[in-house]
């Protein structure tokens, strides 16, 4: 059977009809490219010139002939296969950074997207048993994951949701939560247990809480201390972590420091009940775990841009991230078209 | 399937009747037409039920005790056979019933699985082993070795979700864990390299996904065949009756007003204020607003005020009045008054027909210009929250009320509007808003009562 794979061209040629699918203003839905016609596909980048180029799902039928199908009633314009795909935003970070906020990132909150690629990538490949994934640096604030094992590409809608939930952990309605994650159980799955021997905790001990300053002022802490489920507990933290402000300051950083003095207090004797301890994690994971935006990955027919894009905004192309060194990656090096132009010579 | 720790052969236990059916092929019997109608009811019935429940957001505890009692009082006949047969029968029936659409369909999957699901449960182990067998799942159980290598990692799952510790007799299936996407979706399965550890416990899991894909391939051929010949064919005997159970209303039946009479023209703003429904309530203020509605719209009010008590005469000038400020009276008269007569029962083949319950306008499908449909499913968030807003819902309410819709329990997020604007609880739920307009004028009447 013939198959043909959904692109859309988004162009700012003024020129050029514009039809829109009356979602994205300024889009140019132009579907085409067939899998066996890679010369009609460059035929039409170098036609249009698009600025962005979104790939979608492959069809069994041409997509450009989506409204003559769609007449016959019975709906056979559907989406055969589609990679799994991931899409992790560092603007869903926005409460638990205070380096930056919205579209910027730096080198201070970089590290929770390597974070969330150590973690997804682990339970890709070891829990899910995928061996093709790819990892694309979005071109501003995130990561994009495709997984593209045939396995993955044949996954229902049903099962992209399930994959997707595997790894969500934050509560519904969070927004209006001060505990938005809840770990439910006497002890943690293999999955969300490995995931915080092996990443979440070190990261957020060694690096993340003393990058962020976590527990340095009133204001920080006290969204930390609501999700401790034994008011008397937090209530003594916050009276003795005031104080310090008074008295002589602990030797070492106060965020060290405090972070110990929470643990102690939550594991001591007087707290053994098992929500506390839970607790210390319920906090790590909240800070440090990897936040999906869930939607991209339920459903099939979600377009998402193509690696080795150009971001508009930012100039920055959207290059590949090797998972084993993820730790090297810097977002603020990445190649912008201005350098990368600059070195063409090989067209005209 | 193997079950390669059991000893037990199926066939000794093939004596413990299985009555659980999958509904392979259709039963080469013969059936009474009242029969083919009668049993399809009841067997909506038992569907209607487990909609309601699950929309209510009833618990698996609470379910599996619905489920037996609607089961009980509707299916169950003198004889096992004749309980089996009328199964079957009903089964098959509402497979034509309910082939035709996408929603239809949709709708019937869910209750068809949800339904096996909970009967799965009751089944004996021998007869649930039996049914795995009918799947031939090619699953084998884990050998003793397998089970070793992973034995802390299946504790540690069964920990996490506070089930009982596995022992060394534990039965576990190795499965792509595409076959379980629902255990695989709450972390209640260990996974490695692709395949998910299930439990002799979670395999309802297993056969519910089975019993679900098979039903919905078999749907489409059903769809098919009776698009290209049962349709024809079964003109003048099945075919009426399947169309009509299709939009069959399982509840009491409102197009008469009986409990309250009748309700006159210059009352109607303020009942409209009082005690519509946020659908009418909406179509209603469109049609002050636009003096037009579409032809979705036109019925779903329509036949609603026919049911509150708006008789015939009074309803026509209720629209002419409207209408006849975009259209003109003439216009009016000529095209749109056949309808509303229609509607009452006095024009064409005279059906007094009845109004629309909640299951059906929050399954209709309304177009751009139509402001039809149930607000909970078809509006946008932002949209909803404002004509709550204006029926006074708001705080923690229509935090519960999003909560609900995102969830997609339209109905009990209408209940909890109705809850909120007359500060009185609603057991039964909102299955209809001709039902919410009567149990807001009780609640409304008893107030008055007590305060004057």
């Amino acid at each position: 059977m013939k198959t043909l794979r959904k692109f859309k061209l988004k162009s700012n040629n003024a020129e050029m009809p514009i039809i829109g699918d009356g979602k994205h203003p300024g889009c140019d839905p132009s579907y085409f490219g067939r899998r066996d016609s890679v010369t009609e596909l460059e035929h039409a980048i170098r036609e249009k010139c698009p600025f962005k180029i979104d790939i979608g799902p492959v069809y069994s039928i041409d997509p450009a002939k989506i409204h003559a199908y769609a007449q016959g009633g019975d709906n056979v314009f559907t989406p055969m296969e589609r990679e799994l795909i991931f899409d992790i935003d560092m603007s869903d970070y926005d409460d638990v950074r205070y380096c930056c906020s919205g579209a910027d990132v730096c080198l201070d909150c970089w590290p929770l997207m390597t974070v969330a690629i150590k973690v997804m990538d682990t339970a890709l490949r070891d829990d899910f048993g995928f061996d093709h994934i790819l990892w694309v640096y979005s071109g501003r604030r995130g990561v994009h994951c495709w997984v593209c094992d045939r396995r993955a590409r044949r996954l229902t809608n049903e099962q992209r949701a399930a994959v997707a939930d595997y790894f969500r952990v934050y509560n519904v309605g969070s927004e209006n939560n001060a505990k938005k994650v809840s770990l439910t159980g006497p002890v943690l799955h293999p999955f969300l247990a490995r995931s915080y021997m092996e990443v979440l905790e070190v990261f957020f001990d060694k690096k993340f809480l003393c990058g962020q300053q976590l527990l340095s002022t009133q204001e920080k802490y006290e969204k930390i201390l609501p999700i401790i489920p034994d008011e008397s507990a937090a209530a003594e933290l916050h009276d003795r972590w005031q104080g310090n402000r008074r008295s002589s300051i602990p030797k070492g950083d106060p965020n060290i420091v405090r972070w110990e003095q929470l643990k102690n207090m939550l594991q001591s004797g007087k707290h053994k009940r098992q929500g506390l301890r839970r607790c210390i994690e319920e906090i790590v994971f909240s800070y440090t775990y990897p936040r999906l935006d869930m939607e991209v990955s339920k459903h099939m027919n979600h377009l998402l841009k193509a690696p080795f894009c150009v971001h508009p905004k930012t100039g920055r192309v959207c290059v590949p991230i090797d998972p084993d060194r993820c730790e090297d990656f810097d977002p603020t090096a990445v190649p912008a078209l201005s350098e990368v132009s600059s070195l063409k010579t090989v067209e005209t | 399937m193997e079950i390669v720790r059991s000893q037990r052969k199926t066939s000794d236990s093939s004596a413990a009747a299985q009555t659980l059916s999958l509904y392979r092929s259709a039963p080469d019997i013969e059936v009474r037409l009242d029969d083919f109608e009668l049993f399809a009811i009841d067997r909506l019935r038992v569907l209607k039920g487990i909609s309601d429940g699950l929309s209510r957001g009833k618990k698996p505890e609470e379910m599996e005790k619905l489920v037996s009692e609607l089961w009980r009082t509707n299916m169950r006949l003198q004889e096992q056979s004749e309980t089996m047969e009328k199964d079957v029968i009903s089964h098959f029936v509402l497979r034509l019933v309910y082939c035709r659409t996408e929603d239809q369909r949709k709708w019937f999957l869910s209750m068809e699985t949800a339904l096996f699901r909970y009967r799965f449960r009751f089944e004996s182990p021998d007869s649930q082993r039996m049914l795995m067998g009918e799947f031939n799942l090619p699953y084998k159980a884990l050998t003793h070795a397998e089970f070793e290598n992973v034995k802390d990692k299946l504790i540690q799952v069964a920990r996490s979700i506070g089930q009982p510790v596995v022992n060394a007799d534990a039965i576990f299936f190795k499965v792509p864990f595409e076959e379980v996407a629902e255990l695989v979706s709450n972390r209640r399965v260990f996974l490695f390299k692709g395949y998910a550890y299930v439990a002799m416990n979670q395999v309802v899991s297993l056969v519910a996904t089975q019993f679900r894909s098979l039903l919905s391939k078999a749907l489409v051929l059903t769809n098919r065949k009776w698009t290209s010949t049962i349709r024809e064919q079964e003109k003048d005997r099945l075919t009426p009756i399947v169309e009509a159970l299709s939009t069959s209303y399982l509840g009491p039946d409102y197009s008469q007003a009986k409990e309250f009479g009748e309700v006159s023209l210059k009352d109607i703003d303020q009942l409209a204020n009082s005690s519509f429904p946020l659908c009418m309530r909406h179509l209603f203020e469109k049609l002050r607003e636009e003096h037009h509605l579409k032809h979705g719209g036109r019925m779903q009010l329509g036949l609603f005020l026919k049911g509150v008590g708006l008789k015939l005469e009074d309803a026509l000038a209720f629209w002419r009045a409207e209408f006849s400020q975009k259209v003109g009276s003439e216009r009016f008269d000529k095209e749109y008054a056949y309808s509303m007569r229609h509607n009452y029962g006095k024009e064409g083949k005279r059906t007094d027909y009845t109004p629309y319950s909640c299951q059906k306008i929050v399954s209709s499908t309304p177009g751009v210009g139509d402001h039809h449909g149930c607000p909970y499913r078809h509006f946008s968030e932002e949209n909803l929250r404002a004509a709550l807003g204006k029926m006074g819902v708001g705080g923690r309410t229509m935090d519960d009320v999003m909560d609900k819709v995102r969830n997609r329990h339209y109905q009990l997020a209408c209940t909890l509007t109705f809850e909120a604007i007359h500060a009185s609880s609603c057991d039964a739920g909102i299955n209809h808003p001709n039902q919410y307009f009567s149990d807001s004028q009780k609640v409304l009447k008893t107030k008055n009562h007590s305060t004057s």
